[in-house]
């Protein structure tokens, strides 16, 4: 465990406030000429995943927080729980699907994805930035109407329900940007 | 594993230099331009050293030191302010510098830990007067419109409607958190108070449509300025130049005392000790001096990198600097 100064915050260092572990996604210097600089700090908390703007005294610290990102394999839910498997050491994790939140509705089994430990303890799941799901429900594609703009719903077979394009019908295979929820394209698979 | 460490560094993408050619040569103009400006009205250009045995004494100044190979352990120049008013003391006239000064721990959009400094004294001006000279300067390289002028207590009624001078502290406090600033205990110091507010709440409004000149600042706040009494309060000659959000220049109608002199580096030395800082040795060479007679003056202290970032709308400093300290 280390101490960090405000002048050595980056974004995706973690670090303790509070005793809960934050990312730093932005950290701006200031300095009124002459006189006392301050650090204007954008970071997350990792267990509830809200941005926190605060500002700190230029050279005061923190403690780093022991968080590491790992790539698993997602295996399957029990409902309660999400299991995942590190594919290097085979060793198995479960998160609560509350921890998971939104990050569950695009995780299909086999997929890679990163879990985020804190102290050996998963705090939150990352899914890939684009994943290619299949469609289970929609109503009917329009033939050829490729240009229209026109939208309507589609259930992706992990449960998801995004907005697709009304050509698309079920059993396409879809890729979704998972950051936003948005369809991206038709994927071929 | 997906590790948080940092990747080994791929020289293959940072060899090469963050300004474009362009913008190298926009900066190559702009400090020929202001060497013709100052050839013109002949001030005179002036070298002082880089590796000093004293530095300043302000507590918020982080000097770099150096230790030298007979174990002695030398400052790298914060500013070339000490040298240049004792090259006015022995009478040289009206100079300017233009070069490279250091300030450990300064990182970010607008701070590099080694950036070029103009600065430059006029024998016989005070501040209102060097400030006009200074927008003439900026008319030049950034066809700027006229300055505005303000003081410190005005802008604080303008911007904050409270008075910085005779407010409490915790009004002082209201204004920041009803401002939604998350601020860090800072207690009952005063200026602090009031640099938090200026820099989170004024500054960035600042000099939009022409550059803003806030003078007449806290006493407590005159740095190397003189004092005199104003309204009813005590003021230091210093003023502070903003452009589109961007501190550009801190200028003072020049202390010329030599005991107010030592009496200023020993109250920063006690504030350095409260505030768990080394305690610095004071320029026994500039009190000289000013003893032996400094001419009156004012002088002012330019950030060029941020003039050129400007003028050539860049929106970090590594846009118009080649090496930033990354990748030095």
């Amino acid at each position: 465990m280390g101490i960090v100064s405000t002048n050595e915050f980056k974004s995706g260092l973690k670090v303790l406030l509070e005793s809960d572990p934050y990312s730093i996604l932005e950290n701006e210097f200031v300095k009124p000429g002459k006189g006392q600089a301050f650090n204007r700090v954008k970071m997350r908390n990792l267990k509830t995943g809200r941005v926190l703007e605060k500002t700190f005294k230029s050279g005061d610290t923190l403690e780093t927080a022991d968080v590491v990102e790992m790539d698993m394999q997602f295996l399957y839910s029990d409902g309660q729980r999400l299991h995942f498997m590190s594919p290097t050491t085979f060793e198995q994790h479960e998160i609560s699907a509350e921890a998971v939140g939104d990050a569950a509705q695009w995780l299909k089994e086999q997929d890679m994805c990163i879990i985020t430990m804190w102290n050996g303890l998963p705090l939150n799941v990352t899914p890939p930035n684009f994943v290619n799901l299949t469609v289970t429900e929609t109503d009917p594609g329009v033939r050829g109407d490729t240009v229209s703009g026109g939208n309507k719903a589609a259930t992706l077979e992990t449960g998801a329900v995004i907005r697709v394009p009304l050509f698309i019908n079920i059993g396409d295979i879809l890729k979704i940007d998972t950051r936003t929820g948005s369809y991206v394209s038709r994927a071929k698979e | 594993m997906h590790s948080t460490k940092k990747p080994p560094v791929d020289f293959h993408n940072t060899w090469h230099p963050t300004a474009t050619i362009p913008q190298l040569r926009a900066r190559a103009k702009i400090i020929a331009d202001i060497r013709a400006f100052f050839s013109e009205k002949n001030v005179l250009e002036v070298d002082t050293p880089l590796l000093c045995r004293v530095t300043a004494t302000d507590p918020h100044l982080s000097s770099i030191q150096v230790p030298l190979n007979n174990n002695e352990t030398c400052f790298l120049q914060t500013s070339p302010e000490f040298p240049m008013k004792r090259l006015l003391a022995s009478g040289i006239g009206s100079i300017y510098s233009l070069g490279k000064v250091f300030r450990g721990d300064e990182n970010g959009r607008y701070h590099n830990l080694e950036f070029t400094m103009l600065e430059w004294y006029r024998i016989g001006f005070d501040h209102h007067q060097l400030m006009d000279e200074m927008d003439e300067l900026f008319q030049r390289i950034l066809n700027s419109q006229k300055a505005i002028r303000v003081t410190y207590r005005n802008l604080f009624r303008q911007f904050l409607h409270i008075d910085p001078f005779t407010s409490s502290i915790s009004e002082l406090q209201n204004v920041s958190t009803q401002n939604h600033i998350n601020a860090p205990i800072l207690g009952d110091d005063r200026d602090t108070w009031l640099q938090l507010l200026m820099s989170h709440l004024i500054e960035p409004q600042l000099g939009n449509s022409q550059p803003h000149c806030i003078y007449n600042f806290p006493a407590s706040q005159a740095a190397l300025a003189k004092i005199r009494t104003e309204e009813g309060h005590l003021v230091g000659e210093r003023f502070e130049v903003y452009i589109q959000g961007i501190e550009l220049a801190n200028g003072y109608h020049e202390l010329t005392d030599d005991k107010e002199q030592r009496h200023r580096f020993n109250a920063d030395n006690i504030q350095r000790k409260k505030m768990h800082l080394p305690e610095l040795p004071i320029d026994e060479n500039l009190l000289a001096a000013l003893a032996h007679g400094m001419p009156e003056c004012a002088g002012v202290a330019l950030g060029v990198d941020r003039l050129i970032m400007l003028a050539t709308q860049a929106n970090h400093i590594n846009e118009v600097i080649p090496f930033p300290f990354d990748r030095v």
